[in-house]
């Protein structure tokens, strides 16, 4: 079904149109298309076609605790990430006071999840192209210690989101206040040793990454992340760049615009002030804020040598995730180790109208909701902006600049890179999906 | 991807409709089961997976997500031409979903709705559950889909046999795990009496009601559950019906029970749902 033209001999060709019909080995459906005339690259487009869901629609009247579930679905891989941005919306709105143990045990959550995800993509999706496989399955025929090392370090943040939630993908405890049912330290202490094991998994597997040929690549994207003055960027933290941008994350809509393009099912994002493209994600993360990184991760990426090139090489993307998943196992067994069981699992509140406005990490970089709630604390409207529908013009960007080093390369080959190169973000396109807000306004 | 001279795998396809991908995750979340997997079944098309492509046939073939633009619809067609054994996976896929809430609103009135630019978007005005559309061989159910359910079906197709699922309701899965009744000790409402078991009683054995994941059993009571929610523990009926309208709400008997309390929640009703933020982006657009 894919479109893979057939290689073509070498010389430099003047027209040509690169396209993959279905982009394989990401998280929903997308297309690639580029387009080449007189030797200039006229056209770079990540098409969106996976059908829309209405997502922000469908939460109009719902009740805060019903749109924690109801988000969740927007991506089965990061779903707790929409159950983070939207939780901590509602109770900033409300007031809530929570626990630290709450909040310890949301960390946990995340780290569960940054765990699942990373390790997700970075053997199962995206080392297959630097190895030379079509998957992970294929790879396991020559690389079945490695491949087998990486899905039990998967099934430790697996098990951690299980305990935590229920079960890995929509998990269901999460409510505002609090948990629905908070662990034992002792259900806790269990998983210790599969994440120690995981984390030792982790350490081998980037310096196994940053090992790997990177295809050449340099464009100096704008950043974007949150930041946080004493921890590595999950719930909490305000939104900076690295041009300057130092915003309170319910400001988002200060500095940045969705807006609609055609041959895409998702809105894009962008900034006010004109600049346009901006990145989210694993890159931004380690670039902005690489100092809070957990000291294990933080010594995995000065080893590497890779702190420099993460920035400017979107390929070496790769590395920066693996760093993060050694910050995912370390900071887990920290937050197990230091557990006491909350003595206020589930806060009471009341709802209050107004608007909720958040942002917390997915994995693939920042995740910004925005609902208005009425007095009853139903919700009015919604925004949701996922990291994959902020990248899109980044994406766009780099496909130009890559589409430059690889128009020398037979076609194949060529096509196979550009693929290789949007698998690096990672991207999430049943996330970048949603926001289609199908609406009336006869006006 | 599999040169096995030994007797033929039975060749397997894992395909995506309108979904979130969690079912299909959950064929990789396999984990250590997953190389095993492999090994016993030819994986043929599994694009979130594999870039290796084939369009069959398929002696099996999973499907995710519902059917809700003009291309699933065809594409459903054509490949169940292809396809000897078709196994729904998941609420999207069995029941519609969490999208099919939108089956109660007017969607003549979405297409012509001032979206910035309406003609770029191609959806259908429901999102149906594949059965609606094909015939379907088996399905499993959850949103996302049990991973014993899921090895269990695969080892049933694997030798040939039926599929041993239990069939029994949440309340009484939760009754043999020995997990205490969340209706009854602190009075939440809860679905477990009227919906498939096969999660393993997650919600209530986490403090919570259950909210129909599983969807519907057959021949569930739910008259009798509003009743019990409505005059027993007085909730309002609106209240009691948007229970039911969550992730298999296009199921029967859920599907009615939900149109007898009221319908569907407004946003899923009502076709302007965001009017001033749509007005901001159409002005934007049409500025540009
Ligand atoms: S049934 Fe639920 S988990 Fe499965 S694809 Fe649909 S939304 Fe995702
Ligand atoms: S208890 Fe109900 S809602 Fe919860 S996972 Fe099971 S079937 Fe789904």
């Amino acid at each position: 079904m894919t479109e893979r033209p057939t290689p073509t001999p070498a010389p430099v060709p003047e027209d040509r149109t690169y396209a993959v019909g279905e982009l394989t080995r990401v998280e929903g459906e997308g297309s690639l298309h580029l387009v080449v005339r007189g030797g200039e690259i006229v056209e770079a487009r990540l098409g969106i076609f996976e059908a829309p869901r209405y997502f922000e629609a469908l939460v109009v009247d719902r009740t805060p605790d019903e749109v924690i579930d109801i988000v969740a679905r927007i991506c089965g891989i990061c779903p707790v990430a929409y159950q983070m941005s939207a939780v901590h919306a509602f109770e900033d709105l409300f007031g809530v006071a929570i626990d630290p143990s709450v909040r310890a045990l949301r960390r946990l959550l995340y780290c569960g999840e940054w765990i699942e995800s990373h390790a997700l993509h970075i053997w199962l999706l995206h080392a297959p192209d630097f190895l030379g496989y079509p998957s992970a399955i294929a790879m396991a025929a020559d690389h079945r210690e490695r491949v087998e090392a990486a899905l039990r370090a998967k099934k430790a943040g697996n098990d951690l989101l299980r305990l935590l939630g229920g079960r890995p993908i929509h998990p269901v405890s999460v409510r505002v206040g609090g948990w629905s049912r908070a662990p034992r330290r002792s259900e806790l202490l269990a998983l210790r040793p599969a994440l120690a094991d995981g984390l030792a998994i982790a350490q081998e597997t980037t310096r196994f990454v940053a090992s790997l040929p990177m295809p050449a690549f340099a464009r100096e994207p704008r950043l974007v992340s949150l930041r946080h003055p004493d921890e590595y960027p999950f719930n909490h933290g305000r939104i900076v760049s690295s041009d300057g941008i130092d915003i309170p994350m319910a400001d988002w809509r200060s500095i940045f615009e969705e807006h609609q393009v055609e041959g895409s099912n998702a809105l894009h994002a962008r900034t006010l002030d004109g600049k346009g493209a901006y990145l989210l994600g694993p890159a931004a993360r380690v670039t902005l804020t690489g100092g809070t990184l957990h000291p294990l991760a933080r010594e995995a990426l000065d080893q590497s040598g890779f702190a420099e090139l993460i920035r400017t090489n979107i390929y070496a993307s790769i590395v920066a995730r693996g760093v993060e998943l050694i910050h995912a196992y370390a900071e887990a067994l920290d937050l197990i180790d230091a557990y006491v069981p909350p003595s206020v699992p589930l806060a009471a509140w009341e709802p209050r109208a107004g608007v909720a406005a958040w942002a917390t990490e997915a994995p693939r970089g920042l995740l910004f909701h925005r609902y208005v709630v009425d007095d009853r604390g139903r919700i009015r409207e919604a925004q949701i902006v996922p990291p994959t529908s902020q990248n899109q013009a980044a994406i766009e960007a780099d496909l130009v600049v890559a589409a430059r080093e690889v128009l020398a390369l037979p076609h194949a080959e060529a096509t196979h890179r550009l693929e290789q190169m949007i698998r690096s973000y990672d991207p999430c396109i049943s996330c970048a999906t949603h926001f289609l807000d199908l609406t009336i306004d006869r006006a | 991807m599999a040169s096995s001279a030994a007797p033929a795998r039975p060749r397997v396809g894992v395909v995506k409709m309108a979904s979130c991908d969690g079912c299909q995750l959950t064929i990789l979340d396999l984990e250590e089961r997953l190389l095993d997997v492999t090994e016993r079944f030819e994986i043929l098309d599994f694009p979130e997976a594999s870039s290796a492509r084939s369009a069959g046939p398929f002696d099996v073939l999973f499907i995710e997500g519902s059917i809700s633009d003009p291309h699933q619809a065809e594409r459903i067609v054509e490949l169940r031409a292809r396809t000897r054994y078709l196994v729904t996976i998941g609420a999207c896929a069995t029941a519609g979903g969490i999208q099919a809430l939108r089956n109660w609103g007017d969607h003549a009135a979405f297409r012509d709705a001032v979206y910035a630019r309406p003609e770029w978007v191609a959806s259908l005005d429901r999102s149906l559950p594949v059965a609606d559309l094909v015939p379907v061989d088996a399905e499993l159910r959850g949103c996302p889909i049990d991973p014993d359910q899921l090895l269990e079906l695969l080892a049933a197709l694997a030798t040939g046999r039926r599929p041993q699922l239990r069939d029994e309701s949440v309340c009484q899965e939760c009754k043999r795990r020995g997990a205490v009744c969340v209706a009854v000790a602190k009075g939440v409402p809860c679905l477990g009496q009227v919906t498939q078991g096969g999660c393993g009683a997650i919600c209530p054995r986490y403090g919570r009601g259950c909210y129909g994941c599983f969807g519907p059993r057959e021949g569930a009571n739910v008259d009798g559950l509003l009743r019990h929610l409505t005059a027993d523990l007085g909730h309002d009926p609106a209240e009691a019906g948007r229970l039911l309208a969550g992730f298999t709400a296009w199921a029967q008997p859920f599907r009615s029970a939900i149109d007898a309390t009221g319908g569907a929640p407004e946003g899923s009703r009502r076709s302007l749902p965001m009017a001033p933020e749509a007005a901001r982006r159409a002005a934007q657009e049409g500025a540009r």
